[in-house]
């Protein structure tokens, strides 16, 4: 079985999600690896050392930013050349944008948002969250025609990078005709946290922090452990927080390794966007609160109280 | 213009999922059914543009079983013209969702924009609106919460996490998917509820629209409902003393920090 995955890369980096890729059980398969973009060569070393054998590069000053319809047309020229059995993406918001319209052009069949992926002889099986997570299924391939899968940041962990190993590296032509859609202008975030979909943690405030002001003592917790500051859709609503930071069903959907929702009621819609968190901690001054029956760990208590004492204990952590 | 919304009968969010007897699929028999919410933003969208634009007609279309002509009767009640069902089974995998759609919009006369939500709620795949730029050869804007109209063109914002916001410029037609933030969706007037019952919705057969069990690629089995949670571990003590477990069991049992 042949294996192509697809390379998210910022500045020279590969992104985490892409790295989390090389450690699925991808059995025995040959692991390729593609990076669209310009300036490509700095990844072949860090592909090759996770467990690439082959790194393809194809690099065009026309691709430097990312579209979802140059980097189709880029992919859609160079997979039927390579003739991967699977095509493996993150599911991040760039996966999301191209990954369908990739498996459409190639007439690949298509599983989105996996969170379970295993790969063994020919076999290939996947599992993925429906009904926002209330549930998993199974993904069965209906024929045997080209797979482009997509999997969930945090699904498992990255593999420890090799430096005996490297990659075979070749470089890519292809022809880019006229495109529909341009990139005009990237609004960058002023964000200084790491945003709620990538976090490893998140700790999100509710309705009951009152104020945006009151929303330091949720920042300055997050800050001290290093993790992303969440939102209800009620402190969205109120004003207290912007859009990009409200989890759940009209908001983003996370599956950190830590969710702390403090002064959060756990309605069904936001219980949608972060059900599937490795472990969940709840703090709420309602011991009847919904939250708690997900929560794996509970403080019953006001968080004016309980938070800033967090943030202190979390400082003092090491001793010092 | 010719305006489309593809719009999305799933189960309520408040609903407890039940698995069916054979565990392929869930039982429906106490579902409440809604519009997917991204979808509301795309009847939405398409009503605002045809405020804008003379001579605007919005279809809407939902590939679906019977139950999905309610679904089609409020976005009718929204204000859309027209509604067309496409005869699919409720499992339709995006791959035959997104040509029966692609059929229907080709026999209704060429689309000059598309609305799709950003993702279903039921299967969160994010995928139809994509597979039906692909199927109609047109570009595709996706997670878009804003819109500038001009001649011919669009500039799209699209939020791509982070906080961040890409500006794209593309050529119509093409298919845009809505993200929250786009717009606020008008409520239905229960008067118009009312006058929607006696609007007709058409149906397109699976044959007409040439989509068969052939054109499936994946089917959803093996469900499972996620394992009993264990119950929930109160810490107990005064607040500084609660603080100070939490974060030993942060560092010390999940080893996360
Ligand atoms: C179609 C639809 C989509 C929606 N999408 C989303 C979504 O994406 N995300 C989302 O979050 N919601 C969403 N909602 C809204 C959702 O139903 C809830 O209204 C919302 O999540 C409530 O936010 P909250 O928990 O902050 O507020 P509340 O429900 O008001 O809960 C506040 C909680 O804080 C506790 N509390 C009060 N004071 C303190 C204190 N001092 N210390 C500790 N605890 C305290 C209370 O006991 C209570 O449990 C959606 C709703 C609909 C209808
Ligand atoms: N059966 C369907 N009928 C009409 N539109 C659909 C259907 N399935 C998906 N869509 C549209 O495609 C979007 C993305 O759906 P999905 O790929 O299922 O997450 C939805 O928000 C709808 O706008």
């Amino acid at each position: 079985m042949k294996v192509l995955i697809i390379a998210e890369h910022k500045n020279g980096q590969l992104s985490e999600a892409t790295r989390e890729l090389f450690g699925l059980s991808l059995g025995q398969a040959e692991v390729h690896a593609v990076a669209v973009g310009e300036n490509l060569k700095l990844l072949a070393g860090p592909l090759g050392q996770l467990g690439a054998a082959k790194v393809h590069l194809i690099g065009d000053p026309a691709l430097a930013s990312y579209t979802g319809e140059s980097l189709g047309q880029a992919l859609g020229q160079f997979i039927p050349q390579l003739a991967p059995d699977v095509v493996l993406a993150a599911h991040t918001p760039q996966g999301k944008d191209f990954a369908p319209r990739l498996a459409t052009s190639l007439d690949a069949a298509l599983a989105t948002d996996c969170i379970q992926l295993s790969l063994a002889g020919a076999q290939v099986t996947a599992r993925r969250p429906v009904y926002a997570g209330k549930a998993t299924a199974e993904v069965e391939f209906t024929d045997d025609s080209l797979k482009v899968i997509t999997v969930r940041p945090r699904t498992v962990k990255p593999p420890e990078p090799d430096a005996t190993r490297s990659a075979e590296v070749a470089e890519v032509a292809v022809q880019l005709p006229g495109q529909k859609t341009a990139l005009k202008e990237i609004i960058a975030s002023e964000n200084v946290r790491p945003d709620v979909t990538e976090a490893a943690i998140i700790v999100t405030g509710g309705r009951s922090l009152g104020s945006a002001e009151n929303f330091s003592i949720i920042e300055d917790f997050a800050d001290s452990i290093g993790a992303a500051v969440g939102s209800s859709r009620a402190a969205v609503d109120a004003g207290y927080r912007p859009y990009r930071d409200q989890v759940g069903q009209t908001g983003k959907v996370v599956s950190p390794q830590v969710y702390i929702a403090c002064g959060v009621s756990g309605a069904i819609q936001h219980l949608a966007g972060m059900r599937t968190s490795k472990h969940i901690v709840a703090i709420n001054t309602d011991p009847e609160a919904p939250i708690f029956q997900l929560a794996d760990y509970g403080i019953v208590g006001d968080l004016f109280e309980v938070v800033p004492q967090l943030t202190e204990a979390a400082k003092n952590r090491n001793g010092s | 213009m010719n305006i489309f919304a593809c719009i999305k009968q799933v189960p309520d969010t408040t609903t407890r999922i039940k698995l069916r007897g054979d565990g392929n699929g869930i039982d429906e028999a106490d579902i409440q059914w809604i519009i997917s919410p991204h979808d509301e933003l795309a009847i939405e969208e398409a009503l605002r543009l045809r405020e804008q634009q003379p001579d605007s007609v919005v279809t809407v279309l939902s590939a679906g079983p019977e139950r999905v002509t309610d679904s089609l009767r409020m976005a009718l009640a929204m204000g859309a013209d027209s509604a067309m069902r496409l005869d699919l089974p409720g499992d339709a995998d995006s791959s035959m969702n997104a040509r029966a759609l692609a059929a229907a919009i080709g026999k209704l006369g060429s689309a000059d924009i598309v609305f799709t939500g950003k993702e279903a709620i039921d299967d969160g795949a994010a995928a139809v609106g994509q597979v039906l730029a692909v199927l109609l050869d047109m570009p595709c804007v996706t997670v878009v919460n804003g819109i500038n109209y001009a001649d011919g063109a669009i500039t799209c914002r699209r939020d791509v996490g982070g906080g961040s916001i890409e500006v794209i410029e593309t050529q119509l037609p093409a298919v845009v998917a809505a993200q929250v933030g786009l717009n606020e969706p008008r409520y239905a007037t229960a008067l118009n509820i009312i006058r929607a019952k006696k609007k007709p919705v058409d149906t397109l057969t699976a044959d007409e629209l040439g989509v068969t069990e052939a054109n499936r690629k994946t089917r959803l089995k093996n469900f499972e409902l996620p394992p009993p949670k264990q119950p929930c571990q109160i810490i107990e003590g005064a607040p500084a003393d609660q603080a100070k477990e939490l974060i030993h069991v942060l560092t010390s049992e999940i080893q996360a920090i």
